[in-house]
């Protein structure tokens, strides 16, 4: 049973990282229906630069808090990853708007490509490590072990989405959001700018990815350029199974992959006899998303949006 | 008079010709393919680096092959450590009439192209270390260190004979390398009488391991064998020191590098790991090399760069010797070769094209640092 608690609480831990990002993904997509494969790479652009600064810091005085490090961090990561998120937008995914889809689909795995090279330009194709400057607490709860880092970020990805939630269905900015999304062209008509409805939605999400991309550096120690890639496409899976355009099904997606990732490492190995090894995790994790599609297709929370779908 | 002067002026001209061609031949092209961009782009950097010192060196020393002063020159191929690039570029080295191979680097890329290579019949030396790689049954097979085989067997009775493990889970990337290692542990640890209570996988792309970390800490090993990179082995052990598990973890040489010190961070203390070869700084060419190699690049070597560096200098001296940088000329003398090394003293092969000498130095994190434990020096039988 502790087995499966500790199983449980590793998977919400992941799945808290692949909801901020995935919640990047659906939201770009519900507005202007755009899959930004790019944005995996504006999270591995938080963490490498929140990395740079950490170690930066450190090496400048090994006595500074850990407070400081991460705020400054923070004041780093989340501008450079909005102005990457934005410029994205106004320079690659505007002029194609209009384009057909499978266009600015392409141009999306063109500028995921471009940051990956401009980040191994800038950081070299090294390891980044991010300096331990927090000594996590340990807890033990029912036998398994849930550290102080690994609240925190179950925390403070519950909080964000709180926020989000609350900015998008209680403010006008989220009004406007959601009107767009709707029907871009009324909305236009109504006397929206969507143009900065479509900027905000890239900078709210990039903010949301630098954030990630920092807690993925924390957690686990390592930076590297290629990390967007892998991380970038299970939260676009977990942005599908809970379907996509759909924010809390984001949300539960993201939780959902992660505690089937970390369950099914921790079980499949045993469940076929040692035929299938805990390294088929990310199989597994993909049959539960098919299965999920064949019963409905567009996805847990997803509503039936004709041309969308 | 005139007529006949200016026909032999044009003779000589002609014969001076030939000469540049002739001097021109005496280029000498070493291929060489590691993953130079991607996940383990550094350590293709590091092999490249070896490489590059070994063939400025006896560029500046003017090797004479043939009576003329050869060049040597790199060709250098990015096979991304993929299997299916590493024979493409396999290929795109035999159209460019390499003279022979310096690489791969991963057992994975290594093991597919070395088929290319031996149907051109070009010698190949590679950092593979994966026991299928000189099991082939191809003569143009070399190593650059000593093979997961040799290195697992003395790894997994160091487990069970030094650390005192009885019970011992062991993990492994599922690359050719991590596999390979763990699979020759496995066979060791049970030789030696120990019990493997629990074996799981991960992939090379991997930096999540609580799940299989839970299931090993309820398996309660006495010790923790990794096969895999220190990509994934820094965040590991730092993952095993958060979930609580004390037993040691003991790896291959991919986690003796610095990178592993810098991504487990302070966890990183007690982790042993296994390395090919005497320690550098144990032999005078050792701290030579490591001086010259910071002189040229900025940095200290890695691990892989003195194996890589021995390595080409293995072809060179091979082709000095034969006078000749025909492979057909030069096998033999590879084969036959006797030299010494700035990682061993005694650099030869079997006839397989393993290494005869092993070595295998284990080592230990102590005070952020790896440490020596102890060296298991022995000729293969």
């Amino acid at each position: 049973m502790d087995i499966f608690i500790q199983q449980l609480i590793n998977g919400l831990t992941l799945g808290s990282v692949y909801a901020l990002v995935a919640l990047g993904y659906t939201m770009v997509y519900g507005i202007i229906g755009l899959i930004n494969f790019a944005h995996g790479d504006v999270v591995m652009i938080g963490a490498m630069a929140a990395t740079m600064i950490a170690t930066a810091l450190v090496g400048g005085d090994p006595t500074v808090s850990a407070f400081a490090v991460l705020a400054v961090g923070l004041l780093v990561a989340v501008p450079l990853c909005m102005a990457v998120g934005w410029t994205a937008e106004r320079v690659a995914y505007r002029p194609l708007r209009r384009a057909p889809r499978l266009a600015a689909l392409i141009t999306a795995i063109g500028v995921s490509i471009i940051l990956q090279n401009l980040a191994m330009m800038v950081w070299g194709r090294n390891y980044l490590n991010f300096p331990q400057v927090l000594e996590p607490r340990v807890f033990e709860l029912a036998g398994a072990r849930m550290t102080s880092l690994q609240m925190a970020i179950v925390l403070i990805a519950a909080l964000l989405m709180g926020a989000l939630f609350a900015v998008v269905h209680k403010t006008r900015l989220g009004t406007a959001m959601r009107a767009t999304a709707q029907n871009r062209e009324v909305a236009g008509l109504m006397g929206i700018n969507i143009n900065t409805v479509i900027s905000a939605a890239f900078l709210i999400g990039s903010a949301l990815a630098a954030i990630a991309g920092m807690m993925v550096t924390t957690y686990y120690g390592v930076a590297q350029y290629t990390m967007g890639f892998l991380l970038g496409l299970k939260a676009f899976t977990a942005a599908v199974l809970g379907g996509i355009g759909n924010m809390v099904g984001a949300m539960a997606g993201g939780l959902l992959l992660g505690i089937i990732e970390s369950l099914g490492a921790g079980y499949i190995g045993d469940l076929t006899g040692g035929f299938l090894g805990s390294h088929y995790q990310d199989v597994f994790a993909f049959v539960v998303l098919v299965a999920v599609l064949i019963f409905r297709p567009s996805g847990l929370l997803g509503e039936r949006v004709g041309d969308r779908a | 008079m005139k007529f006949a002067f200016s026909r032999s002026a044009l003779l000589v001209a002609l014969a001076a010709g030939s000469l540049v061609s002739a001097a021109h031949a005496e280029e000498i092209k070493f291929g060489f393919a590691a993953p130079l961009t991607g996940p383990q782009a550094h350590y293709g950097e590091d092999m490249q680096n070896g490489l590059t010192l070994a063939l400025e060196e006896a560029n500046k020393k003017g090797i004479k092959v043939d009576g003329e002063t050869a060049t040597f020159v790199l060709e250098s191929r990015d096979d991304q450590a993929d299997p299916r690039t590493a024979v493409q570029v396999a290929q795109q080295l035999v159209d460019e009439e390499v003279d022979g191979v310096l690489g791969h680097f991963n057992s994975g890329t290594t093991i597919p192209a070395s088929r290319v290579y031996n149907d051109a019949g070009l010698p190949q030396i590679a950092m593979a270390t994966s026991p299928e790689y000189t099991d082939q049954g191809y003569d143009t097979t070399f190593r650059m260190m000593t093979s997961d085989t040799q290195q697992g067997a003395a790894v997994g009775k160091f487990i069970v004979d030094n650390l005192k493990a009885k019970k011992i889970a062991i993990i492994d990337d599922r690359t050719a390398y991590g596999q390979g290692l763990a699979d020759e542990v496995e066979k060791a640890v049970k030789k030696a009488g120990g019990e493997v209570v629990r074996r799981e996988y991960t992939t090379d792309k991997a930096n999540d391991f609580t799940s299989i970390l839970t299931n090993i800490k309820a398996a309660a090993p006495d010790a923790i064998f990794f096969g895999g990179l220190d990509a994934q082995s820094g965040p590991m052990k730092r993952q095993l020191v958060s979930l609580g598990i004390k037993a040691p973890l003991v790896s291959g040489e991919m986690t003796r590098s610095d990178t592993f010190l810098k991504l487990a961070g302070d966890a990183a203390e007690g982790t042993y790991a296994s390395l090919a070869g005497v320690p550098l700084d144990k032999m005078a060419a050792g701290k030579d090399f490591a001086q010259r190699y910071e002189a040229r690049f900025k940095t200290a070597p890695g691990v892989y760069a003195p194996y890589a560096y021995d390595g080409a200098w293995t072809m060179i001296t091979a082709i000095e010797q034969a006078g000749s940088a025909d492979p057909e000329d030069y096998l033999p003398k590879l084969a036959a070769i006797e030299r010494k090394g700035a990682t061993s003293e005694h650099i030869a092969y079997d006839d397989k094209g393993d290494l005869k000498e092993i070595s295998v130095t284990i080592y230990e994190v102590k005070n952020g640092k790896w440490e020596m434990v102890e060296t298991m020096v022995s000729e293969a039988n």
